[in-house]
């Protein structure tokens, strides 16, 4: 057993609760965006399968927004319960983007709940339409918000310490300091990504099944090309993000990179292990990619991990961490891509088992990148809370029994996360497309893009 | 004004928001529960779920904005109240968790589950039991400070009277508020069978929670003397209180004007609330923290007060809108839409 530790426990539950809700956040950001493309669809083509394809995703949407609001809100009584003087200072100088998130949450809240109530009160389809709209502003307004708090514990600012007490605070500085374009702009296009993903996952599934229904095929396409756009979209931010590094928070760079040594014209190394003497083995070396990366072009001179002090070097697992989430990445663009390619040249059939196992597979992989991502950047800012200024033990509670809250939430996680998976299940195995669409009256042909 | 006082009268308006839409819900959450243990539930689960479906989420942002905006204004706060309830806090946390998700299991979900239904009728009642934990703590005497560590007392928190009496006024209040609403709903669906049952729920519960308001008021002079005498001295608002619940509960005995009636119930706990709270100035947590020393820099108030308007700009049009699609449309009401 460990010694009991509130610093310790709390980092850990907190660390539970985040990765839990960001499954849902994820979720809860891409998907109405995914709604909305397709609403927008049927509506344009005039053709209902787009339009049913909407109403279906938008009804298991809601049992995530469920979930993911929820844990929303249990992230954000704990971060006052678990790490008090960290939410003192931090009241002081992101109460803005913190009170502003729940407004974006507050106008989606609104708007999901008309707009899952009206799909045929209204004779104009556009006037539904419409009504997803505040929901894409909303979910993508909160991500906004909520990284921007985030980038400011990467990179402090907008405030001056005099004798322990904050003055001179700027709460619009706080919030664009230099790590929330690149910040905000990767998580919003990855939980794009994650989620064209997701649902791109589930209509090859279908199609693997055996159901050739070409309202699957129709999903697949047109999660398939999002998701190729998303995943151009998050190589690039993801360079800028790299350079971001480089000129912010050098450390993360290099522990990330196991870069050790300052030089110029430094490799990329992907992969490998780290012996116990901090050697790199099994790694696969990309001469000057690293400098590239970093300040785009080879004689950029990158500072390596021998630099800093070595007490406020966060743990160097963190390249396993970093690894799988760019290797991830481009996996994502590689079969998104190729499906898009093999469709759009019409000579060869994109549904084959291959490539259909392949987009199922990377709906589960898109959502293990988000959480290698997350642990990435925030592992990697240790042992600060707010970098340079708080560490994390000095934000930390000094109750006791956080260790029992711990396991109680563990158990609260599970079974939330398990009746989640079996109610969604439940509710399209027992009101399968087919039926559906015969209910609705819709005919199997009367599409024109029909393949 | 102080920005102070701007503050605190946003964060007190947000929670008494709270209040009155958690009531409601939390108070058909049991409700429904309890039609169903009862074989009464065909007769209320249609206006229920009609009311509560599309605004279920809703409700919730009005506790994270409370949350989230006494951090912003009032920082210390963060420290005092986040130390003291880790427990408290994790509990209505784990409950809201459980209430929610269920909630949305059981209704958007394909099945209809007895155990579901349980658990989302329990929790609401649960939830404002430990929440009202915060507004008991807040007297004093239950959280000591040394050496700048914060404590909560749990040994005087559970033997007090003064808390347990809180948290039996937090529930029946919960209960009256909820059925009066759903009774008003019952009579605008022009649904007759479910509008005698709640206005049978309605009339149950007023006697409670009047009562248990009179009596919580007298414990608290055990309780905090200082805050019952602020109290005393503005007794003609908790008179005001009380007369519009004996109006209201008089109309709905009587049987007419069941909007009037929500409205003057609204009004009786809107007096006791903010009298409650001007009575409690200028103390957040007796006697440790007040508003003026646990405000944030002023840079930060003028933002967040900005960002504050800002939203309800947004804001208001679109819960009118939201409430003049479920609530005020007849048609929807009585499930025609």
């Amino acid at each position: 057993m460990i010694e009991y530790d509130p610093v310790i426990y709390s980092r850990i539950l907190t660390a539970l609760t985040l990765g839990f809700h960001v499954i849902f956040a994820t979720i809860g950001v891409g998907i109405p965006l995914m709604i909305a493309i397709a609403e927008w669809m049927g509506i344009r083509r005039n053709d209902p399968h787009y339009t049913l394809m909407a109403r279906r995703w938008a009804r298991g949407f809601v049992i995530t927004v469920a979930i993911g609001v929820v844990t929303g809100t249990a992230i954000g009584l704990q971060l006052t319960l678990l790490w008090p003087s960290f939410m003192q200072a931090a009241g002081h100088t992101i109460g803005l983007p913190m009170f502003m998130e729940t407004f974006a949450f507050f106008f989606e809240a609104i708007f999901l709940g008309i707009y899952l109530y009206t799909w045929d009160r209204f004779k104009s389809k556009w006037k539904h339409f419409l009504l997803v709209i505040p929901i894409v502003i909303g979910a993508t307004a909160s991500a906004f918000f909520i990284t921007s708090v985030n980038s400011f514990m990467n990179v402090p600012q907008g405030f001056n310490i005099v004798d322990g007490v904050l003055t001179d605070v700027s709460p619009l500085a706080a919030m664009f300091n230099p790590a929330t374009p690149t910040k905000i702009a990767h998580v919003i296009i990855t939980c794009y990504l994650t989620s064209a993903f997701i649902l791109g996952a589930i209509a090859a599934y279908h199609i693997i099944k055996g159901n050739a229904h070409v309202y699957h095929k129709k999903a697949l396409h047109l999660t398939m090309v999002s998701a190729f756009v998303f995943a151009i979209g998050t190589a690039l931010i993801g360079d800028l993000s790299g350079k971001y590094l480089h000129e912010y928070q050098p450390e993360k760079l290099a522990a990330a990179e196991w870069h050790f040594e300052t030089e110029a014209e430094a490799p990329l190394i992907l992969g490998g292990i780290l012996t116990e003497d901090n050697e790199v083995k099994y790694a696969l070396e990309i001469p000057y990619a690293l400098s590239i990366l970093a300040g785009g072009s080879p004689d950029t001179v990158v500072v390596g991990l021998n630099d800093f002090d070595e007490e406020y070097l966060p743990p160097l697992w963190v390249h396993y961490a970093f690894d799988l989430m760019v290797f991830i990445g481009i996996y994502l663009a590689a079969v998104s891509a190729i499906f898009v390619f093999i469709n759009w040249t019409k000579k060869w059939n994109a549904f084959t088992k291959p490539l259909l196992w392949a987009v199922v597979a990377g709906g589960p992989l898109s959502m293990i990148a988000i959480e290698a991502g997350w642990f990435f950047t925030e592992v990697g800012r240790q042992p600060w809370i707010l970098n340079g200024v708080m560490t994390v033990s000095e934000g930390a509670t000094t109750s006791q029994h956080v260790d029992i809250l711990l396991y109680v939430f563990v158990v609260l996680y599970a079974i939330l996360g398990v009746t989640c998976v079996v109610v969604l299940r439940r509710m399209f195995k027992t009101n399968p497309v087919e039926r559906e669409l015969e209910k609705r009256g819709i005919s199997h042909t009367g599409s024109r893009i029909a393949k | 004004m102080d920005y102070e006082i701007i503050g605190i009268t946003v964060l007190w308006t947000f929670l008494y928001g709270y209040l009155i839409v958690a009531s409601i819900d939390f108070g058909a959450g049991f409700f429904s529960y309890y039609t169903k243990i009862t074989k009464k539930n065909h007769i209320t689960h249609n206006i229920i779920q009609r009311y509560l479906s599309p605004v279920w989420e809703v409700t919730n942002v009005f506790l994270v904005f409370f949350f989230i905006g006494i951090v912003g204004f009032f920082p210390s706060t963060a420290y005092y109240y986040g130390t003291a309830l880790l427990i408290p806090g994790s509990v209505a946390i784990i409950l809201i968790a459980i209430r929610g998700s269920y909630y949305a299991f059981a209704t958007y979900g394909a099945k209809d589950s007895n155990f579901y239904s349980f658990l989302y009728g329990a929790t609401g009642l649960l939830i404002p039991a430990s929440l009202s934990t915060v507004l008991t703590i807040s007297e004093g005497g239950y959280v000591s400070v040394e050496d700048g560590k914060v404590q909560l007392l749990y040994g005087e928190l559970f033997t007090s009277l003064y808390s347990w009496g809180v948290v039996i006024l937090a529930i029946v209040s919960v209960l009256f508020i909820s059925a009066s609403f759903l009774t008003y709903y019952a009579s605008r669906a022009k649904d007759l069978d479910a509008l005698e049952l709640l206005r049978k729920y309605a009339l149950v519960w007023a006697f409670p929670a009047i009562i248990m308001g009179v009596v919580v008021f007298f414990l608290l002079g055990n309780q905090n003397p200082e805050h019952y005498q602020n109290m005393l001295d503005i007794w003609w608002v908790f008179a005001v209180s009380f007369i519009n619940f004996a109006i209201a509960t008089y109309l709905i005995w009587k049987r007419k004007n069941y909007g009037t009636a929500f409205i003057l119930v609204m009004l009786q706990y809107f007096t006791a609330f903010y009298g409650y709270g001007i009575s409690h100035f200028p103390y957040l947590l007796y006697p440790y923290l007040t508003i003026y020393d646990g405000f944030t820099n002023e840079t930060m108030a003028i933002a967040l007060i900005i960002a504050f308007i800002a939203g309800l700009l947004l804001l208001i049009p679109s819960l009118y809108l939201l409430m003049r699609l479920f609530l005020f449309d007849a048609d929807y009401v009585k499930g025609k839409k």
